[in-house]
């Protein structure tokens, strides 16, 4: 199959919310008015680790205009995770709307709602607490030792597979194929490590709760995943899912940290306390301390290479931060195995070490890239030193042992998401002509010739890193998709998944257009509210192309058929000779008729009925995306100023099926990688306090600061995808960690292993290597 | 009573008078509400509230031709001042130029950084018509945006300008 004969997709279809949002359309959730909206502000902890002995909040209530104040003692105890994952979430029950504990600074304390956010703050002010400070503790490697301070010893929690030693997830995993490094010529060992990382999103997380005429609660919040909100949110304050409504309008970006129930549960317990409607909003600050982070990281890599190439033996073992709760702390945990490890052939062993572990600390969470970003730093840093040392060219060492069509791993089965993975082989690859088109743009060999004696201070060098990611988690997500046919030949599609700004609505309608011969704007896609559309896992796990665009094919496909079978009766023809194409059903002999004749056949004039359809999918296998990735950066050995020259990005995503918003996607999360790679790290003081929660003091990449980012699609064909595509959200941001490493190496001689590569850092390698 | 000819109608509300899109409005406004809040209050919901610290642009709008950070300006500020707000510049109906642009170029993502975007952009062909890409990088730069790279906004702006000249 292939892209040729495609009308809609594979087009780069103008984003169909661009223009409403390009003109300042009240889309978003804080973009309406409710009357009598309250209020509601959350008291933080300003303690890393304590017990709340007392709480008094009677000088609280006392403010003019405060409606509610809530404390522990207001709300049921109801162990629970955060992390917006499939029931039953592999996460551990660790977190309880609200505790008579806190575990870092930026917990949740007590919740205020009021008329003004003045009468909140000031109520906030006058909530007397009396804590019993208890030892804390920041890293994850005190935190295992006997002793620690056991940040979760309530009894309550459920699957803390470690409390004691504050141990929130473990895996471990082994392929014996003989002894360990016995046939490796060398072996190579090291160590990377990641900071603590924010996703800001530019919408600040926001939750407006209030209530039908029926009493019911309405959320209308900034979320990826509207359903698993709603079962969650009914579960912390145990009310039944009936009585839950949850609306995910447009979504200012979320790369993860809606993935979370961050505020839903605590402005609906405002507003069932006050009866009024109550909007939560965090402030940024809010979002950097008392949202989520990619979780920090230690890897430790070991790998046994032959000189001929062969790649003998690999260890990986990640130490992850979870921070106070362990929200996706096993899945990132798991993520960063399953994602790298079948990347290359490993001929005889393989072996997965993974701890999450409690700190007093931030939480970490879901973040683009979900493991695979500390597990490719590690992995594809490791690529190059071997390479250098068999005295190899890298790509071509690469090239000798990425994982081919028709080749499977043993780790895909292994290692899934929270569990055991399921086996699958590489169903389509666009690795070598990724490689390839990479090496031309960046001019590789006449490079890498120029650079090759260089002198003075300011020195060039090149670096590449390769990658894939998953499509969704095979056997767990599921999407389902509805069609209904209106009278003028448009159809309504109403999907579960969420559009969190990638385009997803576009490219779904983009999916059932092409089914249905019918252009792009004759869907009118409605995403998503759990009263109204079918349910959807959410935006997570770069799913939604591959999953939910599977669901809306099928969907469309059944409606096709109710369309011919009507069109049939109206043309007096067979079935079997009947297409849909240009918003007509046309037969063979030319023949035709409108979809409005259709629709209007259908529901006026004989054998009535509304023709509408839905599907659900799921998949039994996660076809990775490709990816190759070239940079050239210039160093200043004298300051350890690194410049990115150009980095070139170039990714097999199958058939994209809106090449424009494709690209949107990878240019987007290069950036935020060369971000994390060059700038970005949360700074704490001694007891966990955040040092930089501002976009002043953490720094992300501005227009002008920003490097020429070149990104090219490289088609494939997924035989498993909706016309052949895979996904592209996640794994751009894998890649510029590792390639920039690699290139500064190449450049100057030192080798980065702990991001982000500041000049403080680049240039004390540089006096230690001399 | 009135300070600098501002009514103060009760204590710490104001009445103020400016031009909001071209439309004169008399309006109340608190002591110390910013111009981002006021204008979102007054129904400009196109005015992003990104950080309310002055640092990520979303609520940038042009007050007496010139691009201001609603969120570090008191709406008292705004009197007798001339202000476009993203909902001035062009509707779905009627888009401005710019709004087109970015929509064709592919620039919107989640769109929440984008109506500040557009207005700096505004503000730049507005002085340069043919700006260069170090130009336009450094026009932009006050916007945050997460969700693109700035690769197709820039593209974008280079389309506007082409369009506009």
């Amino acid at each position: 199959m292939n892209t040729k004969t495609l009308k809609v997709v594979n087009q780069p279809v103008a984003k169909m919310d661009a223009l409403g949002l390009a003109c300042g359309e009240p889309a978003f959730t804080d973009d309406v008015d409710l009357k009598g909206l309250l209020c509601g502000k959350i008291l933080w902890s300003p303690h890393a680790h304590a017990e709340i002995k007392k709480i008094d909040v009677s000088e609280a209530l006392k403010v003019p205009g405060v409606k509610a104040v809530l404390t522990y003692k207001d709300l049921p105890r109801v162990p629970h995770t955060t992390a917006g994952q499939g029931y039953p979430e592999p996460s551990p029950y660790d977190t309880y709307t609200l505790d008579n504990k806190v575990r870092f600074v930026g917990d949740r304390v007590a919740a205020v709602a009021a008329e003004t956010p003045e009468a909140a703050h000031e109520a906030l002010a006058k909530i007397k607490v009396e804590y019993k400070q208890l030892p804390a503790v920041f890293d994850t490697f005190e935190a295992m030792k006997d002793g620690a301070p056991a940040i979760h010893d309530e009894p309550d929690s459920k699957n803390i597979p470690d409390a004691k030693h504050n141990i929130a997830a473990k895996f471990d995993f082994e392929v014996r194929n003989g002894d360990w490094f016995k046939e490796a010529d060398f072996v190579l060992e090291h160590s990377w490590k990641i900071p603590y990382l924010q996703h800001c999103a530019i919408e600040p997380h926001v939750t407006i709760a209030s209530f039908d005429h029926f009493g019911r609660l309405v959320l209308r919040t900034s979320t990826q995943v509207p359903f698993h909100v709603r079962r969650i949110v009914a579960q912390a304050l145990k009310i039944p899912v009936k009585k839950i409504r949850v609306i995910k309008p447009r979504i200012g970006g979320g790369f993860g940290s809606k993935q979370e129930v961050l505020l839903e549960d605590i402005t609906a317990a405002l507003a069932l306390k006050t009866g009024r409607p109550v909007k939560i909003e965090y402030t940024r600050r809010e979002t950097f301390v008392s949202s989520r982070t990619r979780h920090p990281s230690t890897v430790r890599m070991k790998a046994g290479v032959k000189k001929d190439g062969t790649i003998t033996d690999a260890e990986m073992e990640i130490t992850l931060n979870t921070g106070a709760y362990g929200s996706h702390a096993l899945t990132v945990m798991m993520c960063s195995g399953s994602h790298t490890l079948p990347f290359y052939k490993v001929k005889n062993n393989i072996r997965f070490i993974g701890r999450s572990v409690y700190t007093n600390m931030p939480v970490a969470g879901a973040y683009r890239g979900y493991g695979a970003t500390q597990g490719f730093f590690a992995w594809e840093s490791l690529m190059d030193m071997m390479a250098e040392k068999i005295g190899m060219d890298p790509v071509e060492f690469r090239r000798m042992n990425y994982i081919r069509l028709g080749e499977g791993s043993p780790v895909f089965k292994a290692m899934g998401e929270g569990r055991e993975g399921v086996e699958q082989v590489i169903t389509s690859t666009g690795l070598l002509e990724a490689i390839d088109k990479g090496l031309a743009e960046i001019k590789w060999t006449q490079k890498t010739v120029k650079y090759r004696n260089q002198s003075g201070p300011i020195r060039r060098g090149l670096g590449m890193a390769c990658m894939m990611q998953g499509s969704g988690i095979p056997e767990v997500d599921m999407a389902a998709a509805t069609l209904k046919m209106n009278e003028d030949g448009s159809f309504n599609l109403l999907i579960g998944a969420a559009d969190l700004g990638t385009g997803s609505d576009t490219i779904l309608a983009q999916i059932a257009a092409e089914v249905l011969g019918i252009k792009t704007d004759d869907i009118i896609v409605y995403s998503s509210d759990t009263d109204v559309t079918p349910f959807d896992v959410g935006a997570y796990a770069s799913s939604t192309t591959f999953i939910s665009g599977g669901a809306v094919k099928k969907a469309a496909e059944k409606v096709r058929e109710m369309i011919i079978e009507v069109a049939a009766k109206i043309l007096d023809e067979k079935k079997e000779n009947l297409r849909l194409e240009g918003g007509k059903a046309v037969s063979k002999n030319g023949a035709s008729c409108s979809l409005s004749e259709v629709a209007n056949t259908s529901l006026y004039y004989y054998d009535q009925h509304q023709i509408t359809a839905s599907a659900s999918h799921f998949a039994h296998t996660s076809p990775p995306p490709f990816q190759a990735n070239f940079v050239e950066v210039e160093v200043d050995t004298e300051t350890g100023k690194v410049k990115i020259l150009d980095y070139v990005s170039c990714v097999d995503c199958g058939t994209a099926i809106n090449p424009q918003l494709a690209e949107g996607q990878n240019d987007g999360a290069v950036l935020n990688g060369i971000s994390h790679t060059l700038s970005e790290e949360m700074e704490f003081s001694s007891n966990g306090t955040p040092l930089n929660a501002s976009f002043r003091r953490y720094k992300i990449f501005s227009a002008a600061d920003t490097p020429p980012v070149r990104t090219f699609i490289i088609p494939s064909w997924e035989p498993n995808g909706p016309f052949g595509a895979k996904s592209v959200s996640e794994i751009g941001i894998n890649g510029p960690l590792p390639a920039v490493a690699n290139a500064i190496y190449n450049a100057c001689g030192v080798r980065l292993c702990d991001a982000p590569f500041t000049p403080e850092k680049v240039l004390a390698a540089i006096k230690k290597k001399d | 009573m009135k300070k600098n000819n501002i009514l103060e109608v009760k204590n710490g509300v104001f009445e103020i008078t400016l031009t909001i899109n071209g439309e004169k409005l008399v309006l109340s406004t608190k002591n110390g509400e910013s111009l981002l809040d006021a204008l979102r209050r007054w129904g400009l919901k196109g005015v992003k509230k990104g950080c309310d610290t002055g640092d990520c642009g979303s609520c940038t709008v042009i007050v007496n031709g010139t691009p201001v950070l609603g969120c570090l300006v008191p709406a008292v500020a705004a009197h007798d001042g001339d202000i476009i707000t993203i909902e001035g510049l062009g509707t779905v109906q009627k888009p401005h130029p710019i709004q087109k642009a970015f929509v064709e170029a592919g620039a919107v993502q989640c769109g929440f950084c984008i109506p500040g975007m557009i207005l700096s952009s505004k503000h730049l062909l507005d002085r340069m018509p043919n700006p260069s890409e170090a130009e336009i990088r450094k026009a932009l730069d006050g916007n945050l945006c997460r969700c693109t790279g700035y690769v197709k906004q820039i593209e974008a702006v280079k389309m506007a300008a082409k369009r506009l000249r």
